[in-house]
């Protein structure tokens, strides 16, 4: 693509692929998340298909990011109809092609619920009670070609924010907005820039957290993968506002496809002009770097972030000084998580008045969730704040498997509790959950079944924390290990109820004394089962027995396992 | 991880075109090096890291140390496909222990560990962030989703 020279002509070229897009017929094929199972056969299929019906001048074969129904993958979207068909095979993709594509019949057997009357994406309560703002591209537009995205309007709000705004006035539109931050701590982010601003420094910088570490977090691997140049375009507005020239984006290298299309998209941002030197003839310039991490949890704090930039170890910095005053080499620094970046771009196309609109009280916008474990629609959603845990889980998630009864769900990962049943009805933000001893993390809800054993969780996340701590503060790297102990203990039978008071006492001290956020949030798991399924616990330690059936050590009736114990 | 492998010599050729290609080597880049280096060798060998020390100015220790350090940097010679069993949560509630039994089982090694013939590594990953396919197995870069105990050996069968 030649160069974009103003905000004029980015105008005006979206206008122009808007123009040449219509009245097409298009066929979305996820091709991230579906890949893992058959995703790249379903896209071969189509547009051997479409080449053998000659139909290629008017139906367009396009790889997409997810769709978010990823029970149903592989998954494909037709459009004009929006017709959303899962479980594809290659060989009824002739069918499709002939009957949907061509005719707009419906064929029941890929409808959701195998039910005609739910095969149009307004039809279907997986996304009936979803509102998609931060995902609005993805599973819309090729991620790996600018020009989708800038059809779709990307890019039009950075060209606002450097050309007609001053800095100051994006940080205060960012404030007005009231957005926090959606990597997990919740901070105001427009304050944040704010802070950084108020300190001088030869530099700034600006990172990008795609270090998304929390077991069962997709969300912003979704967003890379299927919208990288929503995130970038975030970037740009964000390093204008703190005048910052640098940025990275430091992604999980477990992630390859998130690895590749950000690349991609970075290097075609730079040839359109909307990224490096004198971006869109403003004079504004901002180079990013991709970095990959190298499979360390901790990393996904921010001062261990920088550390490993930096050329170190991901070993935590104490704080404060923060990073918005002290960061990368010593300099103000901001970072915040890839959805943030995200919602960026819609704050000041529309203003931050307008984008406070939707939410709650103290949490305002959208929020993505990662929707996994036991229930029906595993997928990717996005509601607006103040959406209850019902309506997440029954409404968009359509309830559990075999009509099993809701125990809990597990929100916020290694750092974040077990809400129960009692709690369904809460309205999610950031304050809400805080007081159930859950946080919003960084958007992983895990829902869990009678099947699964709380005590058995508790240990599963303070076993993964005691094998992330860096090591560097006693509390965590030997706290985490005496929690593991004491519950590995009550799992096998050999707990005492002097154990439960100990959990609690150690859990706290861990959390109040640990140097960074791992060690501060690792005991929330333990302390939040205790606190909302303390029978269960108490089961276990009294009565010998797990109710969930999961302990081996207590299921008698079973083959008595040699040890339940996990290396 | 700790361990150090006896090697014989080393062609040193991959990591020196490296090395320039990332001129002027800078602290802040250690991890990315270590990176290229793994990605032209599948590993850090010893005598590269001592040479790369030499070159760079960055003491040895200190490569070391970050090498150490990170889940994904081995230290000796991999196997030919990497097993990576998913310890997430959306796996745990499915079940993914049976899973890393039968992986075990069949590869007659435990995580961290390299077959004898090389052809297999087993480490267990936090995330691979497929959790709609829990329980998850990942080889190579092949995902396999929905797994069943009694499917890994046939699932292992197909890597040479």
């Amino acid at each position: 693509m030649s160069r974009i020279a103003s905000p004029d002509e980015l105008a005006s070229l979206r206008d122009r692929l808007a123009s040449a897009a219509e009245g097409k017929k298009r066929v979305l094929v996820c091709s991230t998340g579906c890949l893992a199972v058959g995703a790249r056969d379903i896209d071969t299929a189509f547009r051997d298909g479409v080449a053998a019906a000659g139909l290629e001048a008017e139906v367009e074969v396009v790889q997409t990011g997810c769709h978010g129904l990823c029970a149903m993958a592989p998954v494909a979207v037709i459009e004009p109809h929006d017709i959303v068909y899962g479980r594809n095979r290659v060989k009824y993709v002739p069918d499709v092609i002939s009957e949907t594509v061509q005719r707009g019949e419906v064929i029941r057997r890929f409808c959701y619920q195998r039910d005609p009357g739910m095969a149009h994406v307004d039809d279907i309560p997986f996304y009936e009670h979803q509102t998609k703002r931060v995902l609005r591209n993805v599973g819309r537009i090729d991620p790996r070609r600018i020009e989708d995205a800038i059809q779709r309007g990307g890019y039009q709000a950075a060209a606002k924010a450097i050309t007609t705004m001053q800095p100051d006035e994006v940080v205060a539109e960012v404030k007005t907005s009231a957005i926090r931050g959606r990597g997990g701590g919740g901070f105001p982010t427009g304050l944040k820039w704010e802070i950084c601003k108020s300190f001088p420094g030869d530099d700034r910088y600006l990172i990008c957290n795609a270090d998304e570490g929390d077991p069962g977090a997709f969300m912003d691997r979704a967003l890379l993968e299927g919208d990288p140049h929503s995130v970038i375009e975030g970037m740009i507005i964000a390093a204008y506002a703190i005048e910052a020239t640098k940025g990275f984006i430091y992604v999980r290298a477990e992630y390859p496809i998130a690895v590749r299309h950000i690349r991609i998209a970075i290097d075609q941002a730079i040839e359109a002009g909307l990224l490096g030197s004198d971006i869109l003839g403003s004079g504004f310039s901002l180079d990013i770097e991709v970095r990959e991490g190298a499979g360390a949890f901790v990393c996904g704090e921010e001062t261990a972030m920088i550390a490993s930039l930096e050329g170190e170890r991901g070993i935590a910095r104490s704080k404060p000084p923060y990073p918005a005053e002290k960061g990368y080499l010593d300099q103000p620094t901001i970072i915040n998580n890839v959805e943030t970046f995200a919602n960026v771009p819609l704050i000041v196309g529309e203003g931050g008045a307008a984008f406070g609109e939707s939410g709650t009280e103290g949490s305002k916008g959208t929020k993505i969730f990662a929707l996994a474990g036991q229930v029906n629609n595993t997928g990717l959603v996005e509601v607006p704040m103040g959406a209850t845990i019902r309506d997440i889980v029954f409404g968009v998630g359509g309830g559990m498997p075999r009509n099993r009864e809701f125990k809990a769900v597990q929100m916020g990962g290694p750092s974040g509790g077990c809400v129960p049943a009692a709690h369904l009805d809460l309205p999610i933000d950031y304050d809400s959950l805080r007081e159930v001893g859950a946080i919003m993390g960084s958007g992983g809800m895990i829902v869990m079944d009678n099947t699964t054993c709380i005590v058995d969780i508790a240990r599963f996340f303070i076993t993964f924390c005691a094998e992330e701590s860096c090591g560097l503060c006693a509390p965590c790297r030997l706290g985490t290990v005496r929690l593991q102990e004491i519950l590995d203990r009550i799992c096998e039978g050999d707990g005492t109820m002097a154990d439960l008071d100990a959990l609690e006492r150690l859990g706290d001290v861990v959390s109040r004394t640990s140097l960074c956020g791992l060690g501060q949030t690792a005991p929330n798991p333990v302390l939040s089962t205790l606190r909302h399924f303390r029978d269960e616990y108490e089961a276990h330690v009294i009565d010998k027995t797990c109710p969930a059936g999961v302990c081996k050590a207590l299921v008698p009736e079973k083959e008595p396992a040699a040890a339940g114990k996990e290396a | 991880m700790g361990e150090v492998s006896v090697e014989s010599a080393v062609d040193l050729g991959p990591a020196l075109r490296v090395l320039d290609e990332m001129a002027p080597v800078e602290h802040g880049h250690v991890v990315p090096l270590l990176q290229a280096i793994q990605e032209a060798y599948g590993y850090l060998p010893r005598q590269v890291l001592l040479e790369t020390a030499t070159r760079t100015g960055i003491p040895a220790s200190h490569l070391y140390g970050v090498a150490t350090f990170y889940a994904q940097f081995y230290l000796a010679e991999h196997g030919r496909h990497t097993v990576r069993v998913c310890r997430g949560t959306a796996c745990h509630v499915r079940g993914r222990q049976a899973i890393q039994d039968a992986v075990d089982e069949g590869l007659g090694i435990h995580d961290g560990e390299t077959t004898p013939d090389r052809r297999f590594s087993l480490e267990t990953v936090a995330c691979l962030g497929t959790c709609f396919l829990a329980p998850v197995v990942m080889i190579d870069h092949d995902y396999f989703g929905s797994v069943n105990a009694a499917d890994v050996p046939e699932m292992l069968e197909d890597y040479a």
